[in-house]
């Protein structure tokens, strides 16, 4: 009875884990070998490699790879370091500190589509939009965000919403931070700039590294904005490697080649997954 | 029979035997502590007799019972956990009542060994507060009270006293002994305190790596310790327990056959001191702690031993005075080189 | 004296810093919130209106158009459904893994976050296909479904984290009372424990409500959500800039506000208890 009572609770919750995990991924290995067009369901025939090739020789790969890497590196890079910034910023009491934290938090809980709209029509809109109005304002024409910057106009949607992310993390972070020793460091002479090297940061390395390896999982597959937005254009602009596999598997109906993308975009998330189960794992172990 | 009984009680975590067959015999109404270092298995020992751990071996027995196997629930035993374990979401009348309900006592019942035990224990005024809302004293006065009103067999105490601070402590000890003597219930007890178990104790069971040293009333084990071990864990200062070579041959002359090799166990109070004596054991005096009603010497003998010497005069001596020692032999405890005590032929 | 001189001046850059940062990270979803009460000729002036007289017109037309209703509707449906499903499947094994702690428990846990760790474009085909064959294309069913699954490994961390905390003495104490298991749960565990479900339950709600991937793909006009709503307004004929606004403010405001109580459990959920 001591031994069956824990396995018959966790039971429903590993099996449909282990279903989620096991039928996609197998089914994604068994359609990347065959050729299967969703218009044309019968046509099925085992074509080994084929559809790999196909899709790494499809002319929007590279350059759909090359964009992934932009905007994921972009991504991380601004909302780690502003994020740090930021969370350096609030770290000491200030008036409305409650309220600023309340503030900040807000874009992250936006819904990936009305984040996509509320830039591409009222911020980036070229004639009626507010970054539009600012530039004339300044005397400066105003930019075709989508139309003639579409990769960095995702990037900066994106970066929107996920700078509060990182900022609550570092935020998080920081306030376990040992007082005790930036009071000693105070006392040993550091001013804030060496506290900084010193102290503050290798304490936030930690959490950086769980913040660019959580990024990194989520934004492999940003969707929403790039459907909502540019769709991906003009031509390939601002395709990435998962609106490629949209395109291939809802656009064109090739589920094979949308097959092999997949477990490509897989093998890259894996990567960062080890190095993050690594820290998650000595966490646990605390 | 015994009112409760172990009999060659083991445990294993995993590969590492944890009690090695202790076998102990509690008579009804006995006030028994479990005493040792940490990591000697008196808390895993409690725990076994509450049904908190499985019992690897041997069996044990309640008022004729055999309990080894039974859960917890049906042993009929209350434990006051050391960090009280008081439900936080319910008051204090809730707290002290819950074993009740769950035995579906009825209420009017119920109400009235709650208010006997709050009346008890001083905690009338505080039944429909929180344990959030309520002092370290005054909730491990609610644990006590949750054991009391039941009623059990026997009251299981896994260190109650060591989250309280020192004045708390030695409070609350007195109370917990006034409160022995008014319900007379079965009691063990557990602690790292010697001083709670020489006060406490009806008998002392001192433990190492999961077996009993030695039972025996707290001046049993302080006058006769069965071994080194027990001699210098009953006792504040520690007893002085010198190498025989590092004592003058006046001295080691004296020791037993059997204690060739071993060594000599004073209490600080069988060791005095005088200034300027030379005669006797020559030493230096290294530290004085005066504490009022009585004052330590600390000395560093000529020989190479380190002494402590109790005594209830103020002194004039500094440290790096020198002086002269007396022991009184006639309080000597002859330990062999095993640490087993040798009695005087 | 100067050292006190020194902090204020210190104090008034952070505060003129922070909340000049604050305010201009805010602006777009202030924006949002004052264009919702324009008129749609107001929306598009230039220069842009600070000062006008709000409408609720936008609100009306919104509630007007029936497929909102619907939308969210299914929004509310499959975020509540999948949250109480989760719940339902994680609460027995966090507690399980929490109690009854086992040498395999690291592993399961850990093999739990591994699943969280595909990107959901790596399901994409697999999961469309299976949803075509069982007709669930377009449902609310499949997004349920899909919702529950994708949630459930930060459901069971969280609720394994919390359920760790509650000392273990507590539910000793409770059995030496002669609590059997049942009571131990019902009388002592799901009250301490009630805090972490409900934070954990918020936080799905949260995540399951603004999910856009598996909606957008997934879902049409039946059984879409309201963020597959929002997207149809990508790009519409005629002034749609104020209805937008309201029908966007009314898509997330609950959720931005569930969002501010719920930062913590966020932080712990999303990095799986790596940052404390």
């Amino acid at each position: 009875m001591k031994r069956f009572l824990p396995r018959v609770l966790m039971t429903p919750a590993i099996l449909t884990l282990f279903l989620w995990m096991i039928v996609p991924l197998v089914m994604s290995i068994y359609f990347s070998t065959i050729r299967f067009n969703l218009m044309q369901p019968d046509q099925s025939g085992f074509i080994g490699w084929e559809n790999f090739e196909y899709f790494v020789t499809d002319p929007s790969f590279w350059p759909a790879v090359m964009n992934t890497v932009l905007l994921l590196g972009s991504v991380i890079v601004i909302t780690v370091v502003l994020g740090a910034a930021l969370a350096l910023l609030i770290d000491e009491p200030f008036p409305g500190r409650g309220l600023v934290r309340v503030l900040l938090i807000s874009p992250f809980f936006v819904m990936p589509t009305v984040n996509a709209l509320l830039w591409k029509h009222m911020m980036m809109n070229p004639i009626y939009g507010v970054l539009a109005q600012v530039w004339i304002f300044f005397g400066a024409t105003p930019i075709n965000w989508l139309e003639d910057l579409p990769l960095l106009s995702v990037i900066i949607m994106v970066s929107w919403q996920w700078l509060p992310f990182a900022a609550l993390i570092f935020i998080t972070s920081l306030q376990s931070m040992n007082r005790e020793q930036i009071e000693a460091s105070r006392m040993d002479g550091a001013n804030y700039i060496q506290q900084l090297r010193y102290l503050y940061i290798p304490h936030l390395a930690r959490s950086v590294a769980v913040v660019v390896m959580i990024e990194l999982i989520f934004l492999l597959s940003i969707f929403a904005e790039i459907y909502t937005t540019t769709g991906g254009g003009p031509g390939d602009a601002s395709t990435n490697v998962a609106f490629l596999i949209f395109k291939q598997a809802l656009l064109n109906f090739d589920a094979g080649v949308a097959s092999a993308g997949a477990l490509f975009a897989v093998v890259l998330a894996n990567i960062a997954a080890i190095f993050l189960m690594r820290m998650v794992g000595k966490s646990l172990d605390k | 029979m015994s009112f409760l009984q172990l009999n060659n009680i083991e445990k294993f975590f995993g590969e590492h035997r944890a009690i090695k067959g202790v076998n102990l015999n509690i008579e009804p109404g006995e006030f028994i502590v479990f005493v040792g270092p940490s990591g000697c298995g008196k808390s895993t020992l409690l725990r076994l007799i509450a049904g908190l751990e499985n019992i690897d071996g041997g069996d044990l027995t309640l008022d004729g019972r055999n309990i080894t196997h039974l859960p917890s629930s049906k042993r009929d035993l209350a434990m006051v956990f050391q960090s009280y374990a008081l439900y936080p979401h319910m008051s204090v009348y809730e707290n002290m009542s819950f074993a009740l309900k769950l035995d579906k006592e009825p209420e009017a019942v119920i109400k009235e060994k709650v208010e006997r035990a709050a009346n008890i224990l001083n905690l009338t005024p505080y039944l429909q507060r929180t344990p959030k809302e309520l002092s370290g004293g005054q909730r491990q006065r609610v644990a006590i009270g949750r054991a009391i009103v039941r009623a059990p067999k026997v009251f299981l105490f896994d260190e109650p006293l060591s989250n309280l601070d020192a004045a708390l402590r030695g409070q609350t000890r007195v109370e917990i002994a006034k409160l022995h003597r008014e319900l007379g219930a079965t009691t063990i007890y557990v602690t790292h305190d010697q001083v709670e178990a020489m006060t406490l104790a009806d008998r002392v069971v001192v433990l190492r790596d999961g077996q009993i040293e030695q039972v025996g009333t707290p001046l049993e084990l302080y006058d006769r310790p069965a071994n080194q071990f027990v001699a210098q864990f009953i006792g504040t200062p520690q007893m002085n327990v010198s190498s025989l070579q590092n004592l003058p041959a006046v001295v080691a002359d004296q020791a037993p056959i059997d204690a060739k090799g071993g060594s000599l166990g004073l209490r600080p109070e069988d060791v005095s001191v005088h200034a300027g004596d030379s005669t006797g054991i020559q030493g230096r005096v290294e530290l004085v702690e005066a504490l009022g009603a009585e004052t330590l010497i600390y000395v560093h003998t000529s020989e190479g031993a380190q002494l402590v010497s109790r005594q209830n005069e103020r002194t004039t001596l500094h440290s790096g005075d020198t002086v002269g020692l007396s022991l009184d032999l006639k309080h000597a405890h002859w330990f062999d080189a095993q640490g087993r005590v040798v009695t005087q032929a | 004296m100067s050292r006190v001189s020194t902090f204020s001046a210190v104090l008034l850059v952070r505060t003129v810093l922070a909340w000049g940062v604050t305010l201009l990270l805010f602006f777009p979803l202030f924006w949002l919130l004052l264009t919702a009460f324009k008129t749609e000729l107001q929306a598009i002036s230039v220069p842009p209106l600070l000062i006008f007289a709000p409408t609720l017109e936008n609100f009306s037309e919104v509630q007007e158009r029936s497929d909102y209703l619907l939308y969210a509707k299914n929004s509310v449906i499959t975020s509540v459904l999948s949250t109480v499903l989760g719940l339902m499947l994680a609460a027995p094994a966090a507690y399980s893994m929490a109690f009854f702690k086992s040498k395999h428990t690291k592993d399961i846990l850990m093999w739990m976050l591994s699943t969280k760790m595909m990107p959901a474009v790596g399901a994409l085909v697999p999961i469309y296909v299976l949803a075509q064959k069982a007709h669930l294309l377009d449902t609310q069913l499949a997004l349920i479904i899909v919702f529950t699954l994708s949630n459930l490994p930060i459901m069971v961390w969280m609720l394994y984290s919390h359920f760790k905390d509650i000392p273990h003495e507590i539910l000793e104490a409770a059995r030496m009372d002669g609590a059997t298991l049942w009571q131990e749960f019902r009388m002592v565990l799901l009250p301490l424990g009630m805090g972490g479900l409900a934070s954990t339950g918020l936080l799905c709600l949260v995540l399951s409500w603004n999910e856009a991937f598996w909606s957008l793909n997934l879902t049409a006009a039946k059984g879409g959500t309201l963020a597959t709503l929002i997207a149809s307004y990508s790009s519409p004929e005629g002034l749609f800039w104020a209805k937008l606004s309201a029908a966007s403010l009314l898509a997330i405001a609950p959720i931005v506000v569930f969002g501010w109580f719920s930062q913590k459990q966020l932080v712990q959920g999303l990095t799986f208890g790596a940052v404390k």
